[in-house]
């Protein structure tokens, strides 16, 4: 079988309509929404800030740690339970390793940095939205950082490649492979990777091709999320 | 909630005594409320509120399961809430703190209480299957006042609320029915908290901080109290509570108005 047109009718290359902005929560240190689709992430960012219990610190470094969470409302199917599932504690785990790299945190010892993601909707994407919003908010925290962290989630769909799964998609019962990335966009390293489905060694090179593009993409979005508060700030 | 915040607490009091708040607030006046509706799209129903600056979303997904065995012909509501450590740097992750709780339970009691949901009209088969309305607060920015703004979101959210397709014993979440949740009663409650010899309304997070004790005040359109709560260290007398209920009526009148 063949997968020729896209059950939304987008190009096999084609983001759905994405959008940011910087600075959604007035008592985080920084903060940010990307929504993609209809999948809604918001993330905000607390620190670097004293961490306790005094045993989880670093003399060295500060710390990175990341909390991703569905709102019990935001999925298609039933109400999701509130507090931390397997699945949501591997996303965070994730997110925070998908995030660490672009960090320096050497000038904070002892102190941990939150990063607290809640999606309101989800439509397939979530983690990747998650990372895309912490980005922004990281930078709108006042954090140094290497590069902007992108991410965005590829599939294989019988023999295409396609940029930004929806819940449609990923859902599809033959041949099915979801793919998300992170990546920082000047280098083209991932951050981020990982696969459910069957996934041949050309297909995975086809994958990691297709999100170059979609993260360039995104982290222009992003970088605009970002002007856009500090130029709103300054009038 | 006393001493610890000994001197911020005598600079709103010198406010209070002049009749201004730092806000440049009276004592009764809310803060701008705005409601936004369908904020989630795989919800039953949902809504953001901001109060000011302070925002929760609510949402409301319907379930089916078996009636309890005392009300077998009734369906049920549950109300959880959460204080994200998202949305204040105090909060913190894990299970629901007694703060979190409270606020569900004065927004169930409010809602409950009044009889705004026919409990009946749930009943899908008289011992055997029912709907349960289960909604959930979540605080997305806390600048005080957060039981008030649940409150209005959770009846918001409620208002807007389209039953799913049950069908085989299955609920079927893509297909909505063009059947609402029907809302005989509007309760909406109002928190008035005493700072001293003073009684203000829609408190800010440093006001929180100073108050003395704590009113929540849930009336229904016809002005009848369908739940109450007090709140905070400090006792009240009984001409201070009949005058909080006063504040909460009237300001409960206002805002009933801003539901679309």
């Amino acid at each position: 079988m063949a997968y020729e047109q896209r059950f939304d009718g987008r190009g096999m290359t084609e983001l759905r309509p994405f959008k940011a902005k910087a600075g959604i929560v007035r008592r985080a240190d920084g903060s940010a929404m990307f929504q993609i689709g209809d999948t809604v992430a918001y993330a905000a960012v607390y620190g670097p800030r004293d961490l306790f219990p005094r045993f989880l610190q670093d003399p060295s470094r500060g710390i990175l740690r990341c909390h991703y969470n569905m709102m019990p409302f935001s999925g298609s199917g039933e109400r999701i339970r509130p507090g931390q599932n397997r699945r949501a504690k591997e996303i965070s785990m994730v997110t925070e390793k998908a995030l660490l790299p672009v960090l320096d945190l050497s000038e904070y010892p002892n102190a941990v940095v939150d990063v607290f993601i809640e999606l309101p909707q989800t439509d397939a994407g979530s983690r990747c939205a998650g990372i895309c919003a912490a980005s922004i908010a990281l930078a709108d925290a006042g954090l140094s950082m290497k590069d902007m962290v992108s991410a965005i989630a590829i599939g294989r769909i019988e023999d295409k490649i396609v940029v930004d799964v929806n819940k449609k998609e990923e859902d599809y019962e033959g041949g099915m492979a979801d793919i998300p990335i992170a990546m920082l966009p000047r280098t083209g390293e991932l951050t981020l990777l990982q696969m459910d489905g069957e996934l041949s060694k050309k297909d995975l090179a086809r994958a990691i091709e297709a999100a170059k593009g979609a993260v360039k993409e995104i982290k222009e979005v992003q970088r605009q999320a970002l002007k856009d508060k500090y130029e709103g700030d300054r009038k | 909630m006393n001493g610890s915040n000994g001197s911020q607490k005598d600079e709103i009091i010198k406010f209070l005594d002049r009749g201004m708040r730092f806000d440049g607030r009276k004592a009764d006046e809310f803060r701008p409320i705005e409601i936004e509706y369908d904020i989630s799209k795989n919800a039953e129903g949902s809504a953001r509120v901001k109060v000011g600056s302070t925002e929760i979303l609510a949402g409301v997904k319907m379930e089916v399961m078996a009636p309890y065995p005392d009300q077998p012909n009734q369906g049920t509501m549950m109300v959880g809430a959460e204080l994200l450590p998202f949305s204040n740097p105090e909060f913190e992750a894990g299970p629901p703190s007694i703060q979190a709780i409270e606020l569900a339970r004065v927004v169930d009691r409010g809602i409950r209480e009044s009889k705004a949901i026919d409990m009946a009209g749930l009943c899908i088969a008289e011992g055997e299957k029912c709907w349960v309305v289960v909604l959930d607060i979540m605080t997305i920015n806390d600048e005080g006042n957060l039981i008030d703004a649940s409150g209005i979101g959770a009846y918001a959210a409620l208002t807007r609320t389209v039953f799913p397709k049950y069908e085989d014993g299955k609920i079927d979440y893509k297909a909505k029915t063009g059947k609402r949740l029907e809302l005989s009663r509007v309760p909406v409650p109002v928190t008035v908290i005493k700072i001293g010899r003073h009684l203000i309304i829609d408190p800010t997070t440093e006001e929180e901080k100073a108050m003395d004790s704590r009113l929540t005040v849930t009336t229904d359109e016809k002005g009848i109290i369908v739940a109450l709560q007090k709140g905070g260290d400090q006792p009240l007398s009984q001409e201070e509570i009949l005058t909080m209920v006063d504040l909460a009526t009237a300001k409960a009148k206002e805002i009933r108005k801003l539901f679309a």
